[in-house]
């Protein structure tokens, strides 16, 4: 499995003035899977049919996607695939040449800050024992984008196949509307 | 399962708190738990805290203040979820009155020395969600926070030449005479040298808390959302192999036949290890039922390996237990079929508890109402599936465990591993959950069992399959309730008998006491009526048992106020007054094993319930009302519920829930508490179940073991929250349970004048109506 940044990324940390190798053997362009994964490029090179959760969890040590079941059920491995909700593990590799990934540790914004549905479940202590929180977000995000304002209402909130084992519904319903605008 | 530390026990705690002092002028505050603990013994502890990058200190302590004014402070007890990692910090914070914001909250994994052969528990009692950790904290911990303050105030008399009593601290800073500010970080390096008083220093006075009885979020809560809480789950070695697990069906069965072969050939299957419970290790403490685990350098393969495994596996002696025919044992042991035949009757296991007369009051009777309840089997099902990650090497073990009680969880690798006790180092990261279930460590055993097969660190991983059907289940339990009612419409006696298989079998309690899992002698409405009886009937299976969260209350709670309910509805009643006046004038009544039923705080809860949902329309709206209140070690409950039911749709329109839990720690993290625990209980009560066919559990994941999805719950829980801030806390992980069941089960009777007497309700109300 190896990791490639693309060429303007390789670019951009070559330090400055450091002097041209005489001789630049351009590197084999890698085979595999390429796929972009919270704005960086990867390549998976090992079997094709490993579900995503699993590249995810145990070659990058992406771990905010947590596991579910076989099926995804429940959405604690919730993800987003070129902008849509899925779960990780029903989403071989094979089928994610080109797609563009985000999971919950992608969803904070470039300078640090957290996205505003972070934020939201902090400010209303959405939390629990906080295992099913990152497929949550990522239900979410993909609901507000959908809705941008006014904010989701209990209807489009009710349509996320989310778990939550502690019960903390309330805070979540709670949290996803303040983070859609609305004063909940 | 409960330990109470008294008050007495905490002081003589107090007098041996330890004062460190780390490298670059920290001051360290330590609560060795055991009397000689020395100095020099604390310091050689070993470091919990690796993460810090600061080799300089042995943090054998719960408070740590270091010069640029930064607090440290450990949480002793794995969080589950209840907020303990929030609010047992906060006790602490506010007594020493650090600035919260610059306090960061350590978990402490396992505290262990050697203490000649034998474990000495460096930070004390560890163990969480039981409902006991802020109780036990409330008495132990402020001494910790008030050291640290006394230890500090003293650094700033001496700096200044003044009486420390002209001094004042707030929020990390001491004030001195003439407005003069000295913060905490600067005072850490003398305060460390000075020398604790012999006696325990003062706690606040209540009116001076400046964080306890405030709101505050969980301080895990950023790390949580942004996915950077590494979970056990989420903890991998590098050079660690993953194991993949399959258990017998049968609990008590064998392995039959194995082919290794196909899943060997898998590149990158490691090695199968087939594991097998140890005779005569309690439940808990060893593997759960047979089992083949496959090892492999990733979970991907290790999965793969499982599903090319070729096995079978033979029945044991329990091949043809149901739950059904348990059900059905259940129902004939309490209803007592004996009486109008010559049989004689069926003595009960146990009597829990006799009062007054109940056969003479039999005499006076006008009217008997009986009724009998029916609770299925349950698994815990937490949403992180039992995993454990284990490195053995020469003289060492080194584990993460999501554990509810590390300190049972390192009784098991010391068995196993005949390790020394300080040479076993466990951390507990957060937790996905417990509810009892990692009380037990079934899967440590596994862990360190496998890691020894493969001599390599190894990480075990539970799949949901395994997670929900391979379990220490809830009983299921037969209620069988009677009530006879005297002509002034007085309630003249109650005998209730309750049947189900004990969690406590073959765990080292007496046969006798095996009723303590199943029903407590103080639930409602014992205590209330002269004439009281309730038995219990053991009953025989071999699927495994444990403790699962609030229970008994929660059977107990479901027949009792479900039945109370249907006296009302018998005696023409609005089930409020029928409630009130069984709870009589504001009164204490002694319960068994010590402490007090507060009959005014239990109506007082009931009564703010009935106000919220606004209880008057109960007989003239058209959707259903309902309501239950329940009391446990003197916390004290209620809910309210209004349901709607069109065609087969059921729809809880509102839920209230009011508590009474004494003072309040945090009460953003009590409400949380409260409203989680409504909201559990409700996906549980509308559908889970666990059925056992030929031995078998037939539930096999989150397909047929299900939670609710959102439409199927309120929109929010509304909760009350009695601030009793006169009385100590209690614990409130428990408290909000038992009452959903009954307060939705009378609801939905009100709106579809169909009574469900057999959980799970959904499937009974559609097969009724």
């Amino acid at each position: 499995m190896v990791q490639v940044r693309d060429a303007k990324t390789a670019d951009s940390v070559a330090r400055p003035g450091q002097s041209e190798p005489e001789q630049v053997t351009p590197e084999k362009i890698p085979e595999g899977i390429a796929l972009e994964i919270n704005g960086e490029s990867y390549a998976h090179t090992g079997d094709p049919a490993m579900p995503l959760l699993w590249y995810l969890r145990d070659v990058l040590r992406l771990t905010g996607t947590k596991y579910a079941d076989a099926a995804g059920t429940g959405g604690f491995d919730r993800v987003l695939v070129n902008g849509k909700p899925v779960s990780a593990i029903t989403q071989p590799m094979s089928s994610l040449a080109g797609k563009r990934v985000v999971t919950v540790e992608g969803l904070s914004l470039e300078d640090g800050r957290l996205h505003k549905l972070q934020q939201a479940f902090v400010d209303v202590d959405a939390i629990g024992c906080g295992y099913c929180i990152p497929g949550w977000l990522i239900s979410a995000s993909a609901l507000l984008a959908r809705h941008g304002k006014p904010s989701p209402s209990d209807d489009d909130i009710n349509e996320l196949p989310n778990f939550c084992r502690c019960g903390r519904q309330t805070q979540i319903r709670q949290a996803i509307k303040r983070a859609g605008g609305a004063d909940a | 399962m409960k330990a109470r530390s008294t008050p007495d026990n905490a002081l003589s705690r107090r007098r041996f708190l330890q004062v460190l002092a780390g490298g670059a002028g920290a001051l360290i505050v330590g609560i060795p738990s055991a009397r000689a603990a020395d100095a020099a013994n604390a310091a050689s502890a070993p470091i919990p805290l690796a993460w810090l990058g600061d080799p300089l200190f042995a943090l054998d302590a719960f408070v740590r203040v270091d010069a640029d004014g930064s607090v440290l402070i450990g949480a002793r007890d794995p969080d589950t979820g209840t907020g303990v990692a929030t609010a047992l910090p906060r006790i602490i914070a506010d007594e020493m009155d650090a600035d919260w914001g610059k306090v960061k909250v350590v978990a402490l994994g396992l505290g262990v020395s050697n203490n000649n052969g034998k474990p000495r528990w460096t930070y004390g009692r560890q163990i969480g969600g039981t409902g006991t950790s802020i109780p036990v904290a409330w008495n132990e911990l402020r001494g910790v926070g008030a050291l640290a303050r006394w230890l500090l105030l003293q650094a700033a008399a001496a700096q200044w030449k003044v009486p420390a009593s002209q001094l004042r601290c707030a929020a990390g800073m001491v004030t001195g005479p003439n407005g003069k500010r000295l913060d905490f970080g600067s005072l850490a390096k003398a305060a460390a040298k000075i020398k604790p008083p012999a006696k325990p220093v003062p706690l606040k006075t209540p009116d001076r808390f400046t964080l306890i009885g405030q709101p505050a979020g969980d301080v895990d809560a950023t790390d949580i959302v942004t996915g950077r809480t590494a979970y056990v789950i989420d903890h991998h070695d590098a050079d660690a192999l993953v194991a993949v697990l399959v258990h017998c069906p049968w609990p008590d069965g064998s392995l039959k036949s194995i082919d290794t072969e196909p899943a060997l050939k898998i590149k990158g299957v490691v090695k199968i290890v087939q594991l097998k419970p140890e005779p005569g290790q309690p439940p808990g403490q060893t593997v759960i039922a047979p089992a083949v685990a496959v090892v492999a350098e990733s979970t991907w393969l290790a999965l793969q390996g499982r599903d090319a495994l070729k096995l079978e596996w033979e029945p044991g002696p329990s091949a043809s237990q149901s739950s059904a025919a348990l059900e059905q044992q259940g129902r004939d042991l309490v209803s007592d079929k004996s009486q109008g035949t010559d049989q004689p009757p069926v003595q009960p296991t146990a009597r829990v508890r006799d009062e007054g007369d109940v056969d003479a009051a039999g005499k006076q009777a006008a009217r008997r109402i009986d009724a009998t309840y029916v609770q299925p089997w349950l698994a815990h099902a937490c949403a992180e599936t039992m995993n454990c990650s284990v490195r053995l090497e020469k003289n060492r073990a080194v584990l993460v465990v999501p554990t509810q009680a590390p300190q049972a969880a390192w009784q098991v690798v010391q068995r196993l591993t005949g390790l020394k006790p300080e040479q076993i180092e466990i951390q507990v990261p957060r937790v996905g959950g417990g509810y009892g279930r990692r009380l037990q460590h079934d899967f440590v055993a596994e862990a360190v069992l496998i890691a020894k097969a493969v001599n390599k660190p190894v990480s075990l991983f539970w799949t949901r399959e395994q997670d929900v059907a391979h379990d220490y289940f809830t009983s299921g339990c037969v209620y069988d309730m009677h009530a006879i009612i005297g002509r002034k419409r007085e309630l003249l006696a109650w005998r209730q008998r309750m049947a189900s298989a004990s969690s406590l079998v073959n765990r080292g309690v007496p046969d006798d006491q095996l009723w303590r899992s199943e029903i407590s002698p103080n639930q409602l409405p014992a205590g209330l009526i002269e004439n009281f009886r309730s038995d219990w009937f053991g009953q025989t299976a071999a699927m495994p048992r444990g403790p699962m969260r609030g229970m008994p209350d929660v059977h107990g709670a479901f027949a009792a106020e479900s039945f109370i309910d249907e006296i009302a509805h018998q005696m023409r009643e609005n089930p409020l007054d029928t409630r009130q006046r069984l709870l009589g004038e504001p009164r204490q009544i002694p319960l068994v094993g010590g402490g007090t039923l507060d009959t005014g705080r239990l109506a007082n809860v009931l009564k703010l319930v009935a106000e919220r949902i606004d209880w008057s329309r109960w007989l003239h709206t058209v959707n259903g009302l309902g309501m239950a209140c329940w009391h446990i070690d003197g916390a004290y409950v209620a809910h309210a519920i209004e349901v709607s039911m069109t065609g087969k749709e059921l729809t809880v329109v509102r839920a209230v829930c009011a508590a009474d839990i004494g003072r309040v720690i945090n009460p953003l993290g009590l409400e949380g508490q409260l409203a989680g625990a409504t909201l559990a209980a409700l996906s549980t009560t509308l559908h889970a179940a666990i059925t056992i066919k030929k031995g078998q559990v037939q539930q096999q994941g989150w397909k047929d073991y299900t939670l609710a999805t959102m439409p199927q719950l309120p929109n929010k829980v509304e909760t009350i929250v009695v601030a009793d801030n006169d009385r100590p806390p209690t614990g409130a992980s428990l408290i909000a349970l038992p009452t959903v069941a009954p307060a939705l089960a009378n609801a939905v009777f009100r709106a579809t004048a169909v009574r469900v007497r057999r959980l799970p309700l959904m499937p009974e109300l559609l097969r009724l109506r």
